[in-house]
């Protein structure tokens, strides 16, 4: 199969590229981009006039619950929604049931997600075996299995010694430990951040000291060890000011940001509103604008969905009770494209930290257009708008803030591996 | 914006009580009738409360998640004297145990005909989450909310300082204690800054003060003799022993030592000064017994305040459904 996408803006930040060309594919891969191979003929031409034609998204964090019980969501309903998102390629969490911490839940996987065909599923696998904090995974056999990091989820780990010899032994095999940094201590069962709006609906807090101490605390075990590591999901100023000077002096560290975080803050849970309930919870606007800062200048590569989809039930009680976490796939791109609306940064850049940014913080090669390289592309109208409706998501979970914000760049299609899985006129696909 | 929005789940488009979940996003008017319809049902001296057909015929819910005999007795006497009929659900120790979410308990006490749910609950937020998911025509009264809300408490509080101290306006109040973990100081705080003190101060120690206290609208004193100065009223609040396990606090003596309530340390307070406790009092830690039995403390009177304030409130909630055409 053979397909042109004409008339387009080609943006492809990997490659410095902003100008109006063509992308010609063969097969999976990319053949020519301009003018087309000599005698290349399309069977599909696809006429991108107006839009703007970008490397499929790379989502270095989300939770496709699967395996596990399907109530949230499985690995066919959360890559249908990542295809209408744009994203082509998913780094999935392992706090799966069973958690993946063994080369057949991998294998499991990739199995099911290479049959449905929809976007590239990589997985990050366990650090500690059952997450459990205390006994190290297997993580030759889990690299062997594919798995592109290493990751404790959202379970932080508590004993330094074994965050030590983690890090340690992963770093023999080289692989990237991915941190979400967090004092269970420091938590103390809090649900909102700690500050003015916790204060005053009588929310147990979580302090924003309880990431700085996690971060000071990871970043020197990354030292001492020389681990690869990579901080998912900060929300602090704190933690943004430590990891610039820790980028300073050379050290091996990177972060990522929820696009929430971005846009949200302490203020939204007035009225106890459980779709923002959160973990790392939503903090001020100036930990908000520091992060936002630190999106702008690249001190945080990649802005991830940190998608958490949740069944109905579990957001219905009082706020402490309910889940956290937000159905971020399909607004990834909708919040990035935000924030050059807002003037954060400029469009090529933004789209480098969903694209180009987090492939290359796990030495993945998607996330760019290359003559040979796989066709994952998204392709989005600027001109266009859209609303987001709950009942109109394709994830099982239908947990969102953003229900009836009004978004620019709606995707109108996406391509992975060079087959058409999603366009917007006509939804949705298989 | 947000802010109106949610809190306005307690009003109704003319700006009604329909629920009754925390004091703030109430406006003064508001909070001076129910003060106003309390006094119309309090005990006149050496008289018992009215009991009035206020209510007849109609079925008010106690739903306690948490077990409070002192509140719940409150609230049931208050609904009787309205002469409603009343219920009693304790679910902390039925329907929850057995797996049943929150909603599944309220539905099915809905298809007993409530009217009225009386709520405590361990969690904030509770309340409200009720309040948004019970039948048009139901009303909800929040009887304690985690750490977050209680405000009939409260307003018996403002009860019992107007009928000691007539005007709001010139008062400086002093609340000492476990400001982090009381839903009554955060609903007392918000009464009293509507009805337009001079002050609020807070006092303890930093353990039990909220990092963003200020943002309360209060002032901080972590020394007792100072934050008494002049002030016209003392509410002491009570200390749970497990405060002692968390490492918020090293002892009740030495809690007591800086923080208690002596005659003594009293007297940095205006020589009128009232001196109040929600209750239950814990005799030695917070205060000394000579204060609470003292000249000066109005405690036995707040607790019967609380029958005609929750009359009140209970009554103006259902009028307020009572005017909504069906």
């Amino acid at each position: 199969m053979n397909i042109s996408i004409v008339n387009g803006r080609l943006i492809d930040p990997a490659n410095g590229r902003d100008e109006p060309l063509d992308l010609h594919i063969h097969g999976q891969q990319i053949v020519a981009i301009g003018s087309p191979p000599e005698g290349f003929e399309p069977h599909e031409t696809i006429d991108a006039t107006g839009q703007i034609v970008c490397p499929g998204l790379v989502d270095i964090a989300a939770s496709l619950r699967d395996p596990g019980s399907g109530a949230k969501g499985d690995i066919d309903s959360e890559t249908r929604a990542a295809a209408r998102g744009g994203i082509t390629t998913i780094v999935c969490t392992p706090d799966t049931d069973p958690v993946v911490d063994t080369p057949a839940v991998i294998e499991l996987i990739h199995r099911t997600a290479r049959k449905l065909r929809r976007t590239r599923v990589l997985t990050a696998a366990a650090l500690t075996r059952g997450l459990d904090g205390e006994q190290l995974a297997n993580m030759a056999a889990l690299q062997a299995a594919g798995a592109v990091a290493l990751s404790n989820g959202a379970r932080p780990l508590a004993n330094t010694l074994v965050e030590r010899r983690a890090l340690e032994y992963a770093t023999t095999f080289g692989m990237t430990v991915m941190l979400r940094p967090e004092d269970r201590h420091l938590r103390a069962g809090g649900c909102a951040h700690e500050g003015a709006v916790a204060t005053r609906l009588g929310l147990p807090g979580i302090p924003a000291a309880a990431e700085t101490v996690a971060v000071a605390r990871d970043l020197a075990l990354a030292e001492h060890t020389g681990a690869r590591v990579h901080f998912h999901a900060l929300s602090a100023a704190g933690s943004v000011r430590q990891l610039r000077e820790a980028c300073a002096t050379r050290l091996n560290v990177s972060a990522d940001v929820a696009a929430h975080q971005l846009h949200l803050t302490e203020m939204d849970i007035e009225g106890f509103d459980a779709n923002c309930h959160v973990s790392p919870p939503l903090r001020t606007l100036a930990d908000r604008d520091a992060l936002r800062q630190a999106v702008a200048d690249g001190t945080i590569a990649a802005i991830c969905s940190d998608h958490q989809p949740h069944e109905v039930d579990a957001k219905e009680a009082p706020f402490p009770e309910t889940a956290p976490g937000i159905s971020g796939l399909e607004t990834l791109l909708a919040l990035t494209l935000r924030l050059v609306d807002e003037g954060v940064l400029p469009l090529s850049e933004a789209l480098a930290r969903v694209t180009c940014g987090p492939a290359d913080l796990l030495g993945l090669p998607q996330g760019r257009f290359e003559v040979g390289g796989s066709a994952d592309v998204c392709i989005f109208d600027p001109r266009a708008h859209w609303t987001l409706r709950r009942d109109e998501m394709y994830s099982e979970g239908r947990n969102t803030p953003f229900e009836g914000w009004e978004f620019g760049g709606p995707v109108t299609y996406t391509l992975f591996n060079g087959r058409l899985v999603y366009r917007r006129d006509i939804a949705p696909p298989d | 914006m947000a802010r109106l929005e949610h809190n306005n789940i307690q009003l109704d488009s003319e700006g009604r009580l329909r629920h009754f979940l925390t004091i703030e996003g109430l406006g003064r008017d508001l909070l001076t009738r129910i003060l106003d319809t309390a006094e119309s049902f309090a005990a006149l001296p050496g008289r018992p409360v009215k009991k009035v057909p206020a209510l007849r015929g109609r079925v008010i819910t106690n739903l306690f998640f948490e077990t409070s005999t002192r509140t719940r007795t409150t609230f049931e006497l208050a609904a009787k004297r309205l002469s409603a009929d009343v219920l009693n659900f304790n679910v902390s120790t039925s329907a929850t145990a057995k797996g049943e979410t929150l909603l599944d308990t309220l539905r099915n006490i809905e298809a007993m005909h409530s009217e009225m749910f009386i709520v405590r609950h361990s969690q904030s937020g509770a309340a409200h989450f009720i309040a948004r998911h019970a039948a048009p025509g139901v009303s909800v009264i929040n009887a304690g909310d985690g750490r977050h809300a209680h405000p009939t408490q409260a307003m018996l509080d403002m009860f019992t300082i107007r009928r000691h101290k007539g005007d709001f306006a010139p008062l400086r109040v002093a609340i000492v204690g476990d400001i982090l973990h009381s839903r009554v100081a955060r609903s007392q705080i918000l009464a009293l800054n509507t009805l337009g003190v001079t002050e609020v101060r807070v006092i303890g120690p930093r353990t039990l003060i909220p990092t963003e206290a200020r943002a309360l609208g209060v002032h901080i004193f972590h020394d007792l003799d100072e934050g008494l100065r002049d002030v016209d009223v003392v509410i002491m609040l009570r200390l749970q022993k497990e405060r002692m396990d968390g490492a918020l606090l090293p002892s009740e003596e030495e809690y007591f030592r800086l923080y208690g309530l002596t005659n003594e340390r009293l007297e940095n307070a205006k020589p009128d000064a009232i001196v109040m406790h929600p209750g239950p009092i814990n005799r030695g830690v917070e205060m000394d017994s000579e204060v609470a039995d003292g000249p000066r403390s109005v405690i036995l009177r707040q607790v019967s305040y609380g029958i005609a304030v929750r009359m009140a409130v209970m009554s103006l909630c259902i009028q307020t459904h009572a005017e909504v055409p069906a």
